[in-house]
């Protein structure tokens, strides 16, 4: 069970103060990615307010269903989503990349509350996740494993090494998202390395395929609804999304990818997200 | 003295590998082991058959292999996952650091046919560097057996250290200078053979080595004291130190790398309590090639005959 069970609507509206959540707390930060946090947020909110089975009180519950952010450099989501679950407190969002506090650039398992491992070299998220969900079938243990990917991440091999292995024993308690935002570090996906076409890359590792619009929340519902049932493979939601979604002059550039807003930057991402900087650090450091 | 170390049994420490992981799969139902397509040549086809619900063939996918260790660590399981060395230490190195070590989890690496002595497959599969790498990543530790038994009774002490393990196996058989009996503490070296002239730092089959030479040496007069340090990550600093400090003059010897292997270790060790001459018998930045494993232990200069010879350079140098 999801201890939240939240409507489209609610997810709706979390996703949008998921989005406030990254664009503060990344101003102070003064550095970190800006882009990928926000093409993931709405598929991300979806999945720990209402399809995860876990416990922000008791983060290790034994019995607890597994998400996986591939993409460690996606922190300004994972750690937005995680705070917003209740596993630390919201307060804790100031101080990422701090030295005084515990949110790293990058995910670190020990430091950090609802972190299943430790990530930011690509590459590693799916192959974990492939092994707590074969861990699970040698259990006889019904959770499910969640793994978001990025499609830049794509390029790297290990994934086409866990995605094999994914296949050839039908993990179908595995579930993957790609946030499909065709933008990278130093350009298009398309113009880097056309990970295209990638629909038929996952079938033909023997993964079910099911393509959205990632920031349609009535397609991701359908998609992980879909994901839950399918038996026999495991399944792969390619979620085509734009980088820097919810934040007009960021949708689309991929100079967001790596770069965080400047104070006027991120005064004006606020506006367009129907608040202002200081008053969302002020919720955030009341909560 | 020589004859009984001529006559020794001899056994694979990869064959003390796979029996010791029996022997935990029939107390722990928590450990599961893990293979990329070379179950049989890493000895963990024993485990394979007894437990098969716990046992997971990756094929040739060292990489994902690491990560599924990491994976199965995260339910509670203690992960063996085994291979080569040359891959075992190398292609999967990223994952080594990040998956197992940064995030220390419960994975040990069960990495077979280590060194010189993997013979005729040639240099790419000589790994000679391990200790080197393993020793600089933080929370990994390492152990060298040097023989079936102590392969055997390290698998079994793995299992109960917390965080990453490397585990450097070998491919021939190799005299057993201990036996079951024989007490195995991780972390801490032992004293093969006493003597306070020089003392004789070696690990893995370097071990006999070692002892073969210190009984040639004993008909010129020269006492050596023989230490296994089996544990290279954490290093037993006080067998070091009492061994500079009472001997005056320390060999050391290894089946791998003249840099950042065990001869490293010690010297980084004793630089810091008790500095006192060393020479070093190891691999001298150069890699291998095909021959038998005895023809490249020569070659190499890995051979009890140049411990003896590294001996009578320190004693010169020894104050």
């Amino acid at each position: 069970m999801n201890p939240f069970n939240y409507s489209k609507d609610q997810l709706i509206a979390k996703a949008l103060d998921v989005r406030r959540d990254i664009i503060t707390m990344l101003v102070p930060a003064k550095s970190g990615h800006t882009g990928g946090p926000l093409s993931c947020a709405d598929f991300a909110t979806a999945l720990y307010f209402r399809y995860l089975n876990h416990r922000p009180q008791e983060p290790t519950w034994p019995d607890r269903d597994f998400a996986f952010y591939s993409i460690g450099h996606v922190t300004p989501v994972n750690y937005s989503i995680l705070a917003e679950c209740g596993y630390f407190p919201m307060k804790d969002l100031m101080k990422f990349r701090k030295i005084d506090g515990h949110l790293q650039g990058h995910p670190h398992r020990l430091d950090t509350p609802g972190i299943e491992i430790s990530s930011g070299s690509l590459g590693h998220g799916l192959g974990v996740a492939c092994g707590v969900a074969k861990g699970s079938k040698i259990d006889h243990h019904d959770r499910r494993v969640y793994c978001i990917m990025g499609d830049g991440e794509l390029e790297e091999g290990s994934c086409w090494e866990s995605a094999m292995f994914a296949g050839h024993y039908r993990l179908d308690n595995l579930g993957v998202v790609v946030d499909y935002n065709n933008a990278q570090i130093d350009g298009k996906n398309v113009d880097i390395m056309d990970i295209a076409p990638l629909a038929d890359k996952w079938r033909a590792f023997n993964w079910h395929v099911i393509e959205i619009d990632g920031h349609d929340m009535d397609q991701i519902l359908a998609a992980y609804d879909e994901m839950l049932s399918f038996k026999g493979k495991p399944t792969v939601v390619i979620a085509h999304t734009r980088m820097g979604e919810g934040v007009s002059f960021m949708e689309g550039h991929y100079q967001w990818h790596g770069k965080p807003p400047k104070p006027e930057e991120g005064e004006a991402a606020m506006k367009e997200l129907g608040t202002t900087l200081s008053e969302w650090t002020d919720r955030l450091l009341t909560n | 003295m020589q004859e009984v170390l001529m006559e020794l049994k001899k056994e694979k420490t990869r064959v003390g590998f796979g029996h010791g992981l029996v022997d935990l799969g029939e107390k722990d139902e928590r450990v599961v082991v893990l293979t990329a397509d070379v179950k049989g040549s890493v000895n963990v086809n024993f485990f394979a058959d007894k437990f098969p619900e716990r046992f997971v063939q990756c094929g040739v996918q060292e990489q994902n292999m690491t990560l599924v260790g990491a994976g199965l660590s995260l339910l509670g399981k203690i992960a063996f996952i085994s291979t080569y060395s040359c891959f075992a230490a190398y292609r999967n190195l990223d994952m080594i650091r990040i998956s197992l070590c940064y995030s220390n989890v419960n994975v040990k690496i069960g990495a077979s046919h280590g060194g010189l002595m993997t013979g005729p497959d040639g240099a790419t599969h000589q790994a000679l560097e391990e200790f080197a790498i393993m020793r600089a990543l933080p929370n990994m530790k390492l152990i060298v057996p040097c023989d079936y038994w102590e392969a055997r009774k390290a698998t079994i002490a793995a299992a109960g250290i917390d965080g990453p393990v490397y585990l450097r196996l070998g491919r021939e058989s190799v005299p057993m200078l201990t036996n079951e009996e024989t007490p195995f503490e991780f972390g801490k070296g032992s004293v093969m053979r006493d003597g306070g002239d020089v003392a004789i730092v070696a690990c893995g089959v370097m071990v006999y080595e070692a002892m073969v030479a210190a009984e040639a040496l004993a008909g010129e007069g020269i006492d050596c004291r023989v230490i296994n340090l089996h544990t290279l990550k954490p290093i037993d600093s006080g067998i070091l130190t009492q061994a500079a400090t009472e001997c005056g003059a320390i060999v050391t010897a290894e089946e791998h790398q003249i840099h950042g292997g065990l001869g490293s270790a010690v010297a980084d060790t004793i630089a810091l309590t008790h500095p006192v001459p060393i020479e070093y018998v190891a691999v001298k930045d150069s890699f291998g090639q095909s021959g038998t494993a005895e023809e490249l232990l020569t070659a190499y200069g890995l051979k009890a005959t140049n411990i003896v010879d590294a001996v009578n350079l320190v004693l010169k140098r020894k104050r």
